[in-house]
């Protein structure tokens, strides 16, 4: 793309498993995305540009300077795909929620590779398959042989298959966090300035979501939670304090709490917030210790019980408070003795 | 026997590989079109509470996420049996109009564009984005990246967020529009208009303009006389967000009219070993193989197809525009409709009438006074069971089905994508073009173009099938000989 002058860095962009929204939230820098044509050549970006694997086959190793990796790993194709771009990548990015911590892809992490063929290509309203056929890695067919990749078992985070080198959260991460941290890389890259240390999280900030919620919070005491179509909440209070499910005390910030301003619960995309390593334990004991569910005369076994009614009314708390996170949990998946691809 | 691959983005990615295979004398045998991913939301939503289904699926594809934001909001109203109040179906399509206007932009400029505007036969390196601004100057890309910025802002303002919008409710919608936001939004809407208007010019001026372009348009190697889809409103015009599916034949009449809850009694989906996605057809026809006529059941679901299944399009200057698209093309007027076009190439045509309605439909719904009345949300009690929502998706009718437990916990999904629907016609549209360009074992310089632009007319962004979103598409074709040794190897787009 764009005028080639000689040296300038090289930048690549690649999904895996992942939707392309990473790839649109790029394009929606709008006007910058030409500064970005000035300043990068791209090495490999196959949204937009016309690189090949085998063009970044031949590149030496590091040749890249920086890779924007987006999606999570499913196939073994996503896999090789990752140890490639790792090899001839300076630095890589795990970039987006699926790169990062598996994000909505994850959740099959709650079932299994047998059970979603089952119901894709069997159980099914629509289907129209009597011989119970299941696409194969292999398949004869009368003028050759024809191959598919391996669908893995358990949809993995990039840095369990790779060493990453910084993390850009967000589903999909946005534009002016994309635009921050591509003037960070460009200061470090051109002006020598430092990079962040390696391992860090960029492009969001330390705290949590709610702290830049602009929704009244009061001393949070919630007596049940409610289905978001159960109520009609109070425009501007915190919905967590309305009893409307909201990760935003469990979500690190840098989105601007978009999805409360609009009047609907964080769902987490963000991921955890600085220090905390499992998002959804994390959720877990801020609901606990936000409940109304007694008072100091209690004895410990009837608050519990207490707290537990009130848990209770949260429907599929695992599928929640680990919406994104679920591949880089502690729970990782949900055991079914089958080995862990 | 000879075998040809053709990986359009190589064989690692693998987002949709070509495999074609030769005959003794060297011609075609046969074409296989592989989709080698499945993300699997069907199982894996199961268990999840059905009302977080529109901020669930919409993860499905990040170009199109406010298609499945959609659907699965009204799969939602179906779902709790609710009826959104008349604000909350003028905004969801205001707001849905323009996810078209910006959808419909990127693809005839950045997509699918560059091949009439710059020509098909220019250099491959030109053939983007870029060149076509190099070609009609930078101020057009300037407004390309106006329309988008203007466009994913109204998503955002309505939506909640740019991409993956999160406002939509069973029953409702949690965002009201504001008197401010109405007047914003109403430049805007203008702005798209005659931005539509220019892109519609820009076309006439560009390639109806050159007879090389339009012989290419009619030319039989980009033709298929296949069953059409799309939904419509009350008069049997283009709706994007509501109405009934509508199947019409090769020969233009109705096959079949039908409200989306009953699209497994007329849509069957195909399994083949060889690829994970599936094929859908018509049940009313029957699955005959992948071939074209009227005794098979190959339909096809895009801007084409719906301007082919309907009687017009429901604003004023989108219908001009209808009229002259069929007119121009060589239709016949039978009663109330046009005879169908055939010719795939001229879905990016479609695209831009499209287009204009998108941008006419936005104007006329932000200026309804209802627009800003504040009650968007209501409280529903039903309980849930049953529901499917389907709208028309850019790339094809979009339907999601869902069912729950008494608690609105789900039970069973099914969803039927947009570009899902097309993959039967791809795959035909790709061994056309491959029997065109290759005979008696030589194969033609043409055809890694023509095989591209075979595809790309379906917007072969197939992001929701196979989340492969091409700009440019770099085509390789190995020819391999019967051993399966390298023999030659044509590329393009490779530096």
């Amino acid at each position: 793309m764009g005028a080639k002058a000689k040296e300038k860095p090289k930048l690549a962009m690649y999904w895996a498993a992942s939707c392309g929204g990473c790839e649109i939230s790029v394009l929606n820098i709008h006007e910058h995305i030409l500064a970005v044509d000035e300043i990068f050549d791209i090495a490999f970006f196959p949204c937009i540009a016309d690189f090949k694997t085998k063009d970044v086959e031949s590149y030496p190793d590091g040749y890249i300077d920086v890779c924007l990796f987006n999606g999570a790993i499913r196939t073994s194709e996503n896999e090789e795909m990752a140890h490639l771009l790792r090899k001839k990548s300076k630095v890589l990015v795990a970039y987006g929620s699926c790169a990062y911590e598996g994000c909505i892809p994850a959740l099959s992490n709650l079932t299994t590779k047998e059970a979603t063929f089952d119901k894709v290509y069997i159980n099914n309203p629509s289907i129209d398959n009597p011989d119970g056929i299941f696409p194969q890695e292999v398949t004869k067919v009368p003028e050759g042989e024809l191959t598919l990749p391996t669908f893995y078992n358990t949809v993995k985070s990039l840095d369990q298959v790779v060493d990453v080198d910084y993390y850009l959260p967000g589903c999909p991460p946005e534009p002016p966090q994309i635009w921050a941290v591509l003037q960070v890389v460009v200061g470090g890259l051109l002006e020598g300035k430092p990079l962040p240390p390696a391992g860090a999280i960029v492009g969001a900030g330390a705290t949590a979501v709610c702290e830049e919620c602009e929704r009244e919070k009061k001393e949070k005491t919630i007596e049940r939670f409610y289905r978001p179509y159960q109520i009609i909440p109070d425009p501007d209070q915190c919905l967590l304090e309305q009893g409307l499910m909201c990760m935003g005390l469990a979500t690190r910030s840098g989105c601007g709490a978009l999805c409360p301003t609009v009047g609907i619960g964080c769902r987490g995309c963000y991921g955890p917030p600085e220090g905390v390593i499992d998002q959804g334990a994390k959720m877990l004991s801020a609901v606990a210790s936000v409940l109304d569910a007694g008072d100091e005369t209690m004895e410990d076994e009837e608050l519990e019980l207490k707290i537990q009614e009130v848990i209770d009314t949260i429907p599929d708390p695992a599928g929640t408070f680990y919406r994104f996170s679920m591949a880089h949990s502690i729970l990782r998946r949900v055991k079914n003795g089958k080995g862990d691809s | 026997m000879e075998r040809i691959t053709i990986d359009p983005i190589t064989r690692l990615e693998g987002h949709g590989k070509i495999e074609i295979f030769l005959d003794k004398k060297g011609n075609v045998e046969n074409a296989y079109l592989q989709i080698p991913e499945l993300r699997g939301f069907e199982q894996f939503s199961i268990g999840r509470p059905a009302e977080e289904m529109p901020r669930i699926t919409n993860r499905i594809c990040g170009v199109c996420p406010e298609a499945h934001h959609m659907a699965a909001t009204k799969a939602l109203d179906a779902l709790f049996d609710v009826e959104p109040s008349s604000v909350v179906k003028k905004l969801r399509e205001l707001f849905y109009s323009s996810f078209y206007v910006t959808d419909h932009t990127v693809h005839f400029y950045a997509l699918g564009g560059p091949d009439f505007v710059l020509g098909p036969d220019s250099d491959p390196a030109e053939r983007n984005i870029l060149g076509v601004i190099h070609k009609v100057g930078v101020d057009i890309g300037k407004q390309v990246i106006e329309c988008r910025k203007r466009n994913h802002e109204v998503i955002k303002i309505l939506g909640g967020r740019g991409i993956h919008p999160v406002a939509g409710l069973p029953g409702g919608w949690s965002k009201a529009m504001t008197k401010e936001e109405q007047k914003t939004i109403l430049g805007w809407a203008k702005e798209n208009v005659d931005f539509a208007l220019f892109s519609l010019k820009l076309f006439d001026d560009v390639v109806l303009a050159n007879q090389a372009y339009v012989d290419l348009i009619v030319g039989g190697i980009f033709s298929h006389e296949t069953y059409y889809m799309g939904t419509v409103d009350d008069n049997n015009h283009v709706n994007f967000y509501d109405g009934l599916i509508r199947v019409t034949g090769p020969d233009g009449k109705e096959l079949v009219k039908y409200p989306a809850k009953d699209y497994a009694k007329h849509i069957a989906e195909r399994v083949e070993p060889w690829s994970y996605l599936k094929f859908p057809y018509l049940k009313d026809v029957g699955w005959n193989g992948f071939v074209d006529g009227k005794d098979s059941g190959v339909y096809c679901c895009t801007p084409l197809s719906r301007l082919n299944a309907s009687d017009g399009m429901a604003t004023p200057k989108a219908q001009e525009h209808y009229e002259k698209f069929f007119e121009t093309l060589g239709s016949k007027k039978e009663g109330k409709r046009y005879t169908p076009v055939h010719h795939r190439l001229a879905t990016h045509w479609a695209r831009l009438v499209e287009l204009l309605y998108a941008a006419e439909r936005m104007l006329e719904l932000t200026e309804d006074p209802e627009i800003t009345d504040p009650n968007v949300r209501q409280v529903v009690t039903n309980t849930p069971t049953e529901g499917v929502g389907s709208v028309e998706a850019p790339r094809g009718t979009l339907t999601h089905h869902y069912k729950t437990d008494e608690n609105g916990i789900l039970t069973d999904v099914n969803l039927i994508v947009g570009t899902t629907n097309n993959n039967a016609p791809i795959a035909m549209s790709i061994k056309k073009a491959a029997e065109n360009l290759i005979k008696d074992g030589k194969v033609t310089e043409g055809l890694l173009n023509t095989v591209e632009m075979a595809f790309r007319n379906y917007d072969p962004c197939m992001s929701c099938a196979t989340h492969s979103l091409p700009g440019q598409m770099p085509l390789e074709i190995q020819i391999k000989d019967a051993d399966g040794n390298l023999v030659d190897t044509r590329s393009q787009y490779v530096d």
